[in-house]
């Protein structure tokens, strides 16, 4: 029973991989773009974890600026994506302007919490 | 005890009310010292002419044996000032300073002056220029008899200053200036009389009568104090060269003292009022301006040798007199500047005791001259001269006939007269009575002029009794000032209480049962004072009688709080308590080494991230291949490049404003070349779709 369990797992796993693989190259440099994020803010949190949290808006500016640019890819990606047919009008250079423009300002923002 | 307040209210300000009547000392030594001061030359010269003339005018004055040498220095001024085609105002001084020092000047070089300044005052419009031209001709005119400085046009000079004067006795410093001063009216009559001594024909009887006319009329506008002092004052407000009451009235006295000489007829001006001008300048005391000191002392010389009426000064030089030591009322008589007056008599009009006006206890004594020391002398100290505060009127009587006319005396002076005395205090007790039966519980006698204290009990049905008697030396009953009895408590809360008198006898009783509100119920040990004091009281004393213990009973709920002991007033002047400012510590910081190994930690996901895109097969295949575009996009990413380093610079070291500026640039440039790249992209892909 169990081995048929991990066995289902791998197949679900494998379909899912083998779906994934289809995505545009475009999409999946996004998505390794939101995962380095991720990760970045998860290794600051550990930090904090650790050491405790007392340049607290150093720690804050940090994880924001990971955590919003993620939130910016995504929505990039969101844009970006053939399949959304709700921006279909959208030319994908444009969405990038607006991803650039976005993270400059909120680096901006970041900077300034920075202290 | 009101009405003992309100007697003593009446007294203080029947006090106030003769304080007015000041005494004038005339000029003494004490003038010549600060003056020494005050016109000493800085590294041997003064900074102009005018205060050199004005310094050696006051040495010569003053007659101050001691005057330092400046002749060398402002000798050479003087001449540089008269050889070259100076102004009339620097001529004036320069000439005043040559009459004091007589420097050598060539008569030749007067002659030019004389010559030039005749021409200024026949065409001058101003009233200082003539002033000053006039003046100048005068001073020549003194110091040389060879230099021609008679005017042809005495009339027509004189008439150019009449033009100038105003309705009401003031004048105005130049034609088209239409405001009226007080100052510049006095040096109009300065320069008349310098234009009738100057005139080589006789001015006429009539325009000097105008003159004194206007003379007349400025003494209309004279201001005055109620003690009989007069002076000038300036009305412009808001002239460019305003001259304050000090200045103005020494320009009227010198110009009103000059005209005077210079004429025949005597003017018609009350002595009052010149003895009052006299009075106006021994009033400022000693000046510590040199300018004002200037105009103080030489009107007061001015007014000295006035042909008016020389004024004369009454002073007392010691009013406290003491009944232990009898000394004798001396009364000196003095011109202005401290010289001796002519042979007169002074004599108490009369004497009486402030508060009781109208029994008078002297009335026309003489009082002695002693001609060793130019003194008038009077003993009035007597068995029937109680302690106290007295008014003394003075009156001066010239023995020559013609004196009244020369000398202004100023009728009646007021002078304030304390004598004082030792108080004889006697018969002091204190005691404790039992309030319903008033029977003697216990009783203690005191001596007052001891130290002896006393230590009593009481409780809030019993009341203290405190008496005393006040008498003069001359057994008569003396009334202080102030009778106080000062209760303490251990915890400072202090009550005082007027002592109220009958006669002789002054007595207070204390009622504890009527006392105990205002006592807040506060029983236990209470410290007790007395206070007899006056001004004219030789041993006033402020002494600790002993102590009481009070014994009152429980507050009730609802009674009142003793009032929170008050604050020292001098302590808000004393240092304030030390702010010590604590600032957070630091919080612990962890290890460097932890910190770098979680910096390399945050570097890995970019690591993963490259070798992701690489695994990926990202290429540059889309990057623009014509040099233009390829341009714009590799200035496109050098743009969001330098927008990453201003944040960095921003985050180090620039401040938000500067970062704005410079990020508003690179914005409008990066706006522009990423426009170009990614419209050009955008349009390679569209073709790519159509294709």
């Amino acid at each position: 029973m169990a081995k048929s369990t991990s066995k289902d797992a791998q197949d679900l796993l494998r379909a899912l991989w083998s779906a994934y693989s289809a995505t545009p190259t475009n999409l999946k440099i996004i998505d390794l773009y939101v995962i380095f994020a991720v990760f970045t803010a998860l290794i600051q949190v550990v930090y904090m974890a650790l050491v405790g949290s007392f340049p607290f808006n150093s720690f804050l500016s940090g994880v924001l600026s990971c955590v919003g640019t993620a939130v910016l890819a995504v929505c990039l990606r969101i844009q970006v994506n053939k399949e959304n047919k709700e921006f279909k009008d959208l030319a994908p250079e444009r969405a990038f302007a607006d991803f650039v423009l976005c993270n400059l300002v909120l680096h901006l923002v970041i900077m300034n919490f920075l202290g | 005890m009101a009405r003992n307040l309100a007697a003593f209210l009446v007294l203080l300000l029947s006090i106030s009310i003769y304080e007015a009547a000041t005494i004038y000392e005339p000029i003494s030594d004490s003038h010549r010292t600060v003056a020494l001061e005050l016109f000493a030359p800085v590294n041997g010269s003064y900074a102009s002419l005018e205060d050199t003339y004005e310094a050696l005018s006051i040495y010569e004055i003053l007659a101050i044996e001691k005057k330092p040498d400046v002749s060398t220095t402002a000798c050479k001024k003087v001449l540089e000032i008269l050889g070259s085609s100076s102004p009339p105002k620097d001529v004036f001084y320069a000439l005043k300073v040559n009459g004091k020092l007589k420097c050598k000047v060539d008569e030749k070089v007067l002659k030019d002056i004389a010559s030039r300044l005749k021409a200024t005052v026949s065409d001058a419009s101003t009233l200082l220029d003539i002033y000053h031209s006039i003046g100048s001709l005068v001073l020549i005119k003194d110091q040389t008899s060879n230099v021609d400085v008679l005017l042809a046009d005495g009339d027509g000079a004189f008439q150019s200053i009449k033009a100038l004067s105003q309705s009401d006795g003031r004048w105005r410093y130049s034609s088209d200036n239409p405001e009226s001063s007080t100052y510049a009216a006095g040096l109009a009559l300065e320069a008349f009389a310098g234009v009738i001594s100057l005139a080589s024909s006789e001015i006429d009887q009539s325009k000097i009568d105008t003159v004194k006319n206007d003379i007349l009329k400025l003494f209309d506008s004279i201001e005055k104090y109620d003690d009989g002092t007069f002076y000038f004052d300036e009305k412009i407000v808001g002239g460019h060269e305003h001259q304050g009451s000090l200045s103005t009235t020494a320009s009227v006295v010198r110009g009103l003292t000059a005209f005077s000489a210079i004429t025949s007829e005597k003017l018609n001006l009350p002595g009052d009022k010149i003895l009052g001008l006299a009075k106006f300048f021994l009033g400022i005391g000693i000046p510590g301006d040199a300018k004002d000191f200037f105009n103080q002392i030489e009107s007061l010389a001015f007014l000295e040798n006035n042909k008016i009426a020389t004024p004369l000064i009454l002073s007392v030089p010691e009013t406290v007199f003491s009944l232990t030591n009898q000394d004798l009322l001396k009364v000196k008589v003095n011109t202005v500047l401290g010289s001796a007056a002519p042979p007169l008599t002074v004599k108490l009009v009369r004497g009486f005791k402030i508060g009781a006006e109208d029994s008078s206890i002297f009335e026309s004594k003489e009082l002695q001259y002693d001609s060793k020391r130019g003194l008038h002398v009077f003993s009035f100290l007597s068995k029937h001269v109680d302690v106290g505060s007295y008014m003394f009127v003075f009156e001066m009587v010239l023995h020559g006939t013609d004196d009244d006319k020369v000398y202004a005396t100023g009728g009646q002076i007021h002078v304030p007269i304390y004598v004082t005395g030792i108080i004889k205090v006697g018969s002091a007790e204190i005691a404790v009575l039992d309030s319903d039966l008033g029977s003697v519980e216990t009783q203690k006698t005191l001596d007052l002029s001891g130290n002896n204290v006393v230590s009593l009990s009481a409780n809030h049905l019993q009341k203290l009794r405190l008496s005393f008697q006040l008498t003069m030396p001359n057994d008569r009953a003396f009334k202080p000032h102030q009778a106080f009895l000062k209760l303490r408590h251990e915890t400072k809360v202090e009550h005082i209480f007027v002592v109220g008198n009958t006669g002789q006898k002054f007595e207070i009783i204390l009622d504890f049962l009527g006392l105990v509100e205002k006592f807040f119920y506060l029983s236990g040990r209470y410290d007790m004072e007395l206070t007899v004091g006056d001004a004219v009281m030789e041993n006033s004393f402020l002494r600790p009688l002993g102590h009481v213990e009070l014994d009152l009973p429980v507050a009730p709920e609802k009674g009142s709080r003793p009032p929170a002991p008050p604050v020292d007033p001098y302590s808000r002047y004393g240092p304030k308590e030390e702010i010590i400012h604590f600032f957070r510590a630091p919080e612990k910081r962890p290890p460097q080494n932890l910190s770098l190994v979680f910096l390399t930690l945050t570097l890995l996901p970019l690591i993963g991230f490259l070798v992701g895109l690489l695994r990926l097969g990202v290429n540059l295949k889309n990057f623009p291949s014509s040099p233009v575009n390829a341009l714009y996009a590799a200035l496109f990413h050098v743009g969001i490049a330098a927008v990453l380093l201003l944040y960095v610079l921003f985050w180090l070291k620039l401040d938000l404003f500067t970062t704005l500026k410079a990020l508003g640039l690179l914005g409008a440039f990066l706006m522009f070349v990423g426009h170009r790249t990614l419209s050009y992209l955008a349009s390679t892909s569209a073709k790519l779709k159509s294709a």
